[in-house]
């Protein structure tokens, strides 16, 4: 399994933790939702960073006291047709304005990477190795979009309006 | 019309080498089928009984002469010379060979046309009155609304894997002929007291297996909030509708579950965040999608030219033009109906001829525009009154003027056991015999009024809820039953039809269908009360008698 961020392969740092597990010391760590809530004053003492993942079936909202003390969040594809996280992605973003890394984890294809970089995954633990190596070919497969999203990206209602107006850049400001 | 500018022709072109690149990783391997069958769902491909089928969307109904003539290229070159309509405004072929779907999806594209989103779990086609911008009856051509629904879903990140399908029609006209009641989401569009234009917006209707009207959740949305609204509601529904039973996973069943009110209340709650921001309808957004639509430049005409009266001297003319031609909002023009539902035929299904000679008409007499509407028949929205007689004249013979719509004979059916692979039972042979059982035309205009919908399982895809009859294949110990329901109705006043009886076996369809009939003659007040009228003034009780006590 190949670690994608941005474009890149990369090494992951974290060290997924059980509920029952001690915490190693000074590593950083990936602990569930559950432990999140429960440990929460724990470990925002803990001197290494601490990730969380997210379950999918969990509002999103309930993470917002926490996001402070996250250095990584990850979310989950239990299969790729279970497409719950791209709302939870799209308002860890735009509505509690995370600034982190956001890691979708699961069931993770080439299929869906520009959907879920559009949702504002930026790192995704890719199931085959394969598609990770494809990652840049399938972000390239699209060049328009019709729908604004938090990804900045150029929508072509908004690029039609440029052309109209010729202000293109004010316009595309504007999402 | 609506013109695709580069933008669109763009994302088609990148979907289509998409599309190529995953058939050729499933034929090698790299994809699994369970991987590959959402990709190729979500740009209309589904396997069926005896082939693979291709459905491509005919968004909001409209076709141009072009795009129509390229359709009939693709069932003479890919299928097997015919294509079949379908009650969401799509065509299906069904007879096409995977490795042949790129070339044909590449043809369609040419011309604008594609089978994104017409299957999948995410929003799909949007539907909507296919007497738009012809009738006199509405407030706005609603396909300007669709029109930015179909760009705002197009591809969508966040809802192309949603809990299941998700359906939205519209309509402008207070006479509803788009369904809006049996929609995930129905749109009707009306001006309030200030003349702006909104939306009434309902929600959770729907057919299928379980099956609901749908439910108001709010009265007058502005305009430009259409597309954050509709944001919220998907929001809600991807979050929060059900995964782990596929067939509770619909909205309607998270309405009902949560019910209305609460449901209404995470929308709202959610729609307060996002109103003004980036999905907001400014005026210069609405204008540059409604300038890109073109409209006909209609004549200074009067109404019933010299041509037309002198034509209505023949009785069969006349027959066909009080049965196919409504009142259009501009003088000396009307609209045209055109019935694919001929005695024997099954229903919805034109061949790649009779497109060609629908294409060139439109062509010649129409404006270049086509129409698709729910009742699987086709549609010339703008013909001139004056040419009509000659109009008739092609139509009858390419075999296209049975004068039958709306009546008894113009039914409306699902494929059923003859392709698809989730039918219980058949369906067009059913409606192949009702129709024969009615072929005497002035029998059927005695009786009225009359929608017979037929599905051949529980999915419901030939709206047999709603049908004024409606007729449900199903399964018994390995033979073909029918359930029959009386008053159901699918426009403004959308409701479910009433169970009527025993299941009955398929050879006893006709008769049964003919006794129902039998009893509405007997127990209408006037040849002017309507079938659904009077199964909702009676019930069902005298029918249930008259039908089943003699027998």
């Amino acid at each position: 399994m190949k670690l994608i961020e941005n474009g890149h392969v990369i090494a992951d740092r974290y060290v997924r933790v059980a509920d029952d597990e001690a915490l190693p010391e000074g590593a950083p760590v990936l602990v569930s939702a559950d432990r999140l809530l429960r440990e929460g004053a724990e470990l925002a003492r803990r001197g290494a960073p601490v990730g969380v993942v997210w379950p999918n079936n969990r509002r999103i909202e309930a993470i917002e006291p926490y996001l402070d003390q996250l250095a990584l969040i990850a979310l989950v594809f239990p299969t790729f047709r279970d497409g719950r996280a791209y709302s939870q992605a799209r308002l860890l973003r735009e509505r509690f304005d995370w600034q982190g890394p956001l890691r979708a984890t699961g069931n993770v294809l080439r299929d869906q990477f520009l959907y879920m970089s559009r949702a504002g995954f930026d790192q995704l633990e890719a199931t085959k190795d394969a598609d990770a190596d494809a990652y840049v070919d399938e972000l390239k497969s699209y060049t328009a979009f019709y729908q604004p999203t938090g990804d900045g990206r150029p929508t072509i209602l908004r690029a039609r309006l440029g052309r109209v107006a010729e202000a293109p850049a004010q316009a595309e400001a504007a999402e | 019309m609506y013109a695709y500018d580069e933008f669109d022709r763009t994302l088609l072109a990148e979907r289509v080498t998409e599309f190529r690149g995953q058939v050729g990783r499933r034929l090698s391997g790299a994809l699994t089928e369970d991987e590959f069958k959402p990709l190729r769902l979500m740009n209309g491909v589904y396997l069926q009984l005896h082939a693979y089928m291709l459905r491509v969307a005919i968004p909001y109904g409209t076709l141009s002469a072009d795009q129509l003539r390229r359709m009939a290229y693709v069932a003479r070159t890919y299928d097997r010379g015919y294509g079949h309509f379908t009650t969401r405004q799509n065509i299906q072929f069904n007879w096409i060979k995977l490795e042949e779907l790129p070339e044909a999806m590449a043809a369609l594209a040419e011309v604008g046309v594609h089978g994104i989103q017409t299957s999948g779990n995410c929003i799909r086609n949007v539907t909507t009155d296919q007497w738009s911008a012809a009738t006199p009856e509405e407030v706005d051509d609603p396909r300007i609304w669709a029109e930015i629904l179909r760009q705002y879903s197009t591809m969508h990140p966040e809802f192309s894997y949603l809990p299941r399908k998700f359906k939205i029609a519209i309509t402008a006209a207070d006479h509803d002929r788009a369904a809006i009641k049996v929609h995930d989401v129905g749109l009707r569009l009306h001006r309030n007291a200030a003349g702006e234009l909104g939306f009434e917006v309902l929600v959770g209707g729907g057919l299928g297996r379980t099956p609901f009207i749908g439910k108001k959740i709010k009265d007058f949305l502005p305009v430009r909030h259409l597309l954050s609204y509709i944001e919220a509601v998907m929001r809600v529904y991807n979050q929060f509708g059900r995964r782990d039973n596929i067939y509770k996973a619909r909205i309607k069943i998270l309405v009902h579950e949560i019910g209305a009110e609460a449901f209404s209340a995470e929308v709202e709650k959610e729609w307060e965040s996002i109103r003004d921001g980036a999905l907001q309808l400014d005026d210069a957004v609405i204008a540059d999608i409604r300038s890109r639509f073109i409209y006909p430049k209609f004549e200074k005409l009067a109404d019933n030219p010299p041509e037309l009266v002198e034509a209505l001297q023949d009785e069969r003319f006349a027959t066909w033009y009080r049965s196919s031609i409504a009142r259009h909002k501009v003088p000396g023009y009307a609209i045209l109906t055109v019935s694919l539902k001929p005695v024997g035929l099954p229903p919805g299904d034109a061949t790649a001829d009779q497109m060609d000679v629908i294409a060139d008409l439109a062509e010649r007499y129409a404006f270049r525009e086509i129409r698709v509407g729910h009742e699987q028949n086709l549609c010339l929205p703008h013909v001139a009154q004056r040419d009509l007689p000659a109009l008739w004249r092609a139509l009858d013979a390419a075999g296209l003027a049975t004068p039958n719509v709306n009546l008894v004979s113009d039914i409306i059916a699902c494929p059923g056991l003859d392709y698809c692979a989730l039918a219980n039972a058949r369906a067009i042979p059913v409606a192949q015999d009702i129709a024969r059982r009615f072929a005497d035309l002035d029998r059927a205009r005695g009786i009225g009024r009359l929608h017979v919908n037929i599905s051949g399982c529980i999915n419901a895809c030939g709206h047999h809820h709603v049908g004024h009859i409606g007729i449900l294949g199903v399964e018994k110990n390995g033979q073909e039953f029918y359930q029959i329901t009386i008053g159901g109705r699918a426009d403004e006043q959308a409701q479910l039809g009433t169970l009527l009886g025993p299941a009955v076996s398929y050879e006893e369809v006709p008769d049964l269908i003919e006794r129902i009939v039998d009893a509405y003659l007997e127990l209408r007040t006037n040849p002017r009360e309507l079938f659904v009228d009077t199964v909702a003034r009676l019930g069902t009780e005298p029918f249930k008698e008259r039908v089943y006590e003699a027998h």
